[in-house]
């Protein structure tokens, strides 16, 4: 009798066992419910019909002065610079945003293609500024600020009125100004599923003909010979062994250097050894993203470390400061905005800038 | 910028943006100078001349002294003591293979961390890319993740949110399958003209893994997914730029979809992802987010960023295509190709890959007279849907000049198009899906060039 109890007993305590689990279904022990909390805290994306969008507003004017402080050192003032990313703002009309069509993309000759040229939905613009901006801070912008931006941007775009408050209440009204809100079609065959219709059918459909095909071949495009090294030696970018090499674009086409002497590989070019505080602080450069702004060697938004460390040299006290506070006209009106970097890390980089800037 | 100067009809900006117009107007003057006669007159005389027989010279002829040094006098490694086990506890390429690295295109992007970096096509042997090697496409810059502090959200149209750990996702039935990856921009830069000058910067936007993780469809189905209404799917990453893409349900109810954290054979590489990333097979690479942190089931589309402002395809009119997410069948020589010099005349392997985002490659024609005659290659195997496929065929040099052409048929059909059948139809300012047939001219002197034939 209690042995028959004792088993009945233990086959209770397996399915009581089993109960607890039976919430995970197929694969119980994997996964748990996300709280409201988690996912509020990401579930950030803004679709067309503003699911996601949250409630708020800013005005153009707010906007302009978040943009000049965080934003236009590297979209420009106007949001027209060509220096790190294409132009945002630029090449609609009055016209367009009648029509919701940008009459310059048709145009073979304009020159290139702004962001409010292409874009057809103002939650684009949101979604991307509020999950994404600024680009070395991104998610740092209040709500408010996202508001704002976007109103000044979509008001250079002539879009919305320079007194205009942009907000949830009235996005849809914006929406329906939007230059190319009507330059989007899904009318092809590129997307791997039938949820937009589209169709089936390829838009361009070639034969493979096999035998005496095509006229006879003209060459009608090559890069010209003094684009020759322009990616650099190709010698050094093919393997040293096998079937070919790689040609020699330091020399004049038909002068490469013979087969048995093939180039040494790049990488294995002796370097010379930078010191360790040297590597230390290229590295900080990385990690705080001044190398967004700032080359070697190259201007980008702000001047090359190297141009610094010459106009600067030896002084790390002013370079610290320059990287904590920031500034402009120093090397031009585009403003640097002030970094959040520990002490230590800001007298690295400075000592570093001071001494030559040295790799 | 300074670099205006030395334009040359090769790219600069962000890979959405490659076209220079003044780079494109002196690639034309300078054809029209004619450069591009003398080059077509070369191939005219040759295709002419007909297969009259040379001598072809021996590649490794026997020197003076009656024997080949590296024979008669036996080297250090065959009469010394070599290194140990595990003097490497992660092994590397030997340092005579230094020259295969992936690099960035010159000019093509103002910073590093908004930017592309090309798989070396041209020093690969079969269809799988070293995971050091696999081209790189960072929007905000790469990360290297912490795995035990990773979490993944399944949220949208579902009855319960849910959040996984690694440890979790790790824990579920896995599927490890072979796919291709490829930018949408890949060969971008050469939809009007030739920019750039070998096949790691024309198609190095491409790799191909096996990838290993748990098909996407599983993970929605513990959390209670709507998949009669849910018809989109969101993709989110969880770097800076939070990269977000929409993902047809009708893909991922299908099982192809991953969540994968594998790539061949050990984990993500940190470049791409680590610790999960998407795998959408036959989709460009923006849709495989990398760093992959949420999951969204909803029933409309999103127009994310990267679906709404780049990615998308200008067509002639001015009508942009949106939610072109396939990449269709293509395939392209590795070697010969531009930038190389053939050693001598005589018998070579033409190589190369061909792919499919609908499928498996049902054949590859391979042309050496600019498209005017072909013949089938072999197809090595594995063919897998949706993966390279490597193809090789026989080639006799005869020193004359030569254009190398390849065309891949998938298994639907599609013959990949040549630039007058592709341009005819999308023009020539589409940036994205440029899958055309691509041409090495190979010169009398032995070196090969990018060129585009009329």
């Amino acid at each position: 009798m209690s042995r028959f109890r004792n088993a009945w007993l233990a086959v209770l305590a397996i399915c009581l066992a089993g109960t607890a689990y039976a919430q995970s279904g197929k694969f119980p022990g994997v996964g748990r419910e996300a709280t409201p909390r988690e996912v509020a805290a990401w579930d950030i994306d803004v679709r067309p019909d503003f699911k996601g969008l949250p409630a708020g507003s800013g005005s153009v004017a707010k906007g302009q002065d978040v943009w000049e402080a965080k934003c236009a050192h590297c979209h420009g003032v106007f949001g027209e610079s060509n220096e790190v990313f294409s132009p945002l703002i630029g090449g609609t009309t009055a016209n367009d945003i009648k029509n919701g069509r940008v009459a310059n993309l048709s145009r073979e000759d304009y020159p290139g293609r702004t962001t409010i040229m292409k874009v057809a939905t103002v939650s684009t613009l949101w979604d991307y500024i509020n999950r994404a901006m600024p680009w070395t801070n991104p998610k740092t912008l209040t709500t408010e600020e996202v508001y704002a931006v976007t109103a000044f941007l979509l008001n250079l775009a002539g879009v919305v009125p320079d007194n205009y408050t942009l907000s949830d209440k009235n996005i849809a009204e914006v929406q329906a100004r939007m230059p190319n809100r009507n330059g989007m079609t899904t009318a092809h065959a590129m997307w791997p599923g039938n949820e937009f219709g589209g169709t089936k059918v390829p838009d361009v459909r070639a034969k493979a003909c096999m035998k005496d095909c095509a006229t006879e071949p003209k060459v009608a495009s090559f890069l010209p010979d003094f684009a020759r090294n322009a990616h650099g030696n190709l010698a050094e970018q093919n393997r040293m062994v096998g079937a070919q090499r790689g040609a020699d674009t330091t020399r004049p086409e038909g002068k490469a250097a013979p087969a048995a002497a093939p180039a040494a590989p790049a990488a294995a070019a002796p370097k010379a050894e930078g010191g360790a505080d040297n590597k230390a602080a290229i590295a900080l450069t990385a990690k705080h993203s001044c190398t967004a702004c700032h080359g070697m060697t190259n201007k980008i938004v702000g001047p090359s470390f190297a141009d610094i460390a010459k106009k600067h040299a030896g002084k790390a006290d002013y370079l610290t400061g320059k990287i904590k506070a920031g500034g402009s006209g120093v090397w031009g009106p585009v403003p640097m905005p002030p970094q959040s970097i520990g002490d230590a890390d800001a007298k690295a980089i400075a000592h570093w800038l001071a001494a030559g800037a040295a790799r | 910028m300074k670099d205006d100067s030395i334009n040359s009809g090769r790219v600069r900006k962000a890979p959405e943006h490659f076209l220079s117009r003044e780079g494109i107007k002196t690639v034309w003057s300078e054809a029209k100078r004619g450069r591009r006669d003398f080059i077509r007159n070369a191939f005219a005389a040759a295709a002419a001349g007909a297969a009259v027989p040379v001598a072809l010279a021996q590649g490794n002829p026997v020197p003076p002294e009656g024997g080949d040094p590296n024979i008669l006098n036996l080297p250090e490694h065959a009469t010394g003591l070599g290194q140990g086990v595990a003097t490497d506890g992660y092994g590397k390429p030997s340092k005579f293979e230094a020259n295969v690295q992936r690099r960035q295109s010159p000019g093509l992007t103002q910073t590093t961390q908004a930017s592309v970096s090309f798989a070396p096509l041209q020093s690969l042997f079969g269809i799988v890319t070293p995971s050091g090697l696999h081209f790189e496409r960072h929007h905000q810059g790469w990360w290297d993740i912490d795995p035990s502090k990773h979490r993944f959200m399944i949220n949208g149209m579902v009855k319960k949110p849910m959040v996984f750990t690694m440890d979790e996702i790790m824990r579920l039935p896995a599927v490890s399958r072979f796919h291709f990856i490829e930018c949408g921009a890949n060969t971008a830069v050469e939809w009007g003209n030739v920019a750039v000058p070998t096949v790691q910067y024309t198609h190095g936007m491409l790799s191909c893994s096996e990838f290993t993780g748990v098909p996407l469809i599983t993970l929605l189905e513990l959390a209670g997914a709507d998949l009669k209404n849910g018809k989109f799917v969101l993709a989110e990453g969880g770097e800076g730029s939070a990269m977000t893409r929409t993902i047809p349900m009708s893909l991922i109810t299908s099982g192809e979809v991953i969540v994968a954290y594998g790539q061949n054979g050990e984990m993500l590489r940190p470049e791409n992802g680590y610790p999960l990333r998407l795998v959408v097979p036959g989709v460009q690479g923006v849709s495989w987010v990398k760093y992959l942190r949420r999951i969204e089931v909803g029933d409309k589309p999103y127009a994310a960023k990267d679906e709404a402002i780049h990615y998308i395809d200008l067509q002639p009119g001015g009508l942009h295509r949106q939610y072109t997410n396939l990449q269709e069948c293509k395939s392209v020589v590795t070697t010969p190709s531009g930038g190389q010099v053939l050693l001598d005349k005589g018998f070579y392997n033409i190589t190369g890959l061909a792919w499919s985002g609908k499928g498996k490659i049902k054949k590859v024609d391979v042309s050496v007279d600019g498209g005017r005659n072909w013949r089938q290659a072999r197809l090595e195997t594995p063919v897998l849907s949706k993966a390279l496929t490597r193809f090789n065929i026989d080639w006799v040099w005869d020193g004359k000049a030569a254009i190398i052409q390849s065309r891949a048929t998938d298994d639907t059909g599609y013959v990949q198009p040549n630039y007058q059948q592709l341009r005819a139809v999308r023009g020539t300012r589409s940036i994205y899906h440029n899958n055309a047939i691509q041409s090495w001219l190979v010169q009398e002197n032995g070196e090969v060039k990018n060129v585009q034939v009329s």
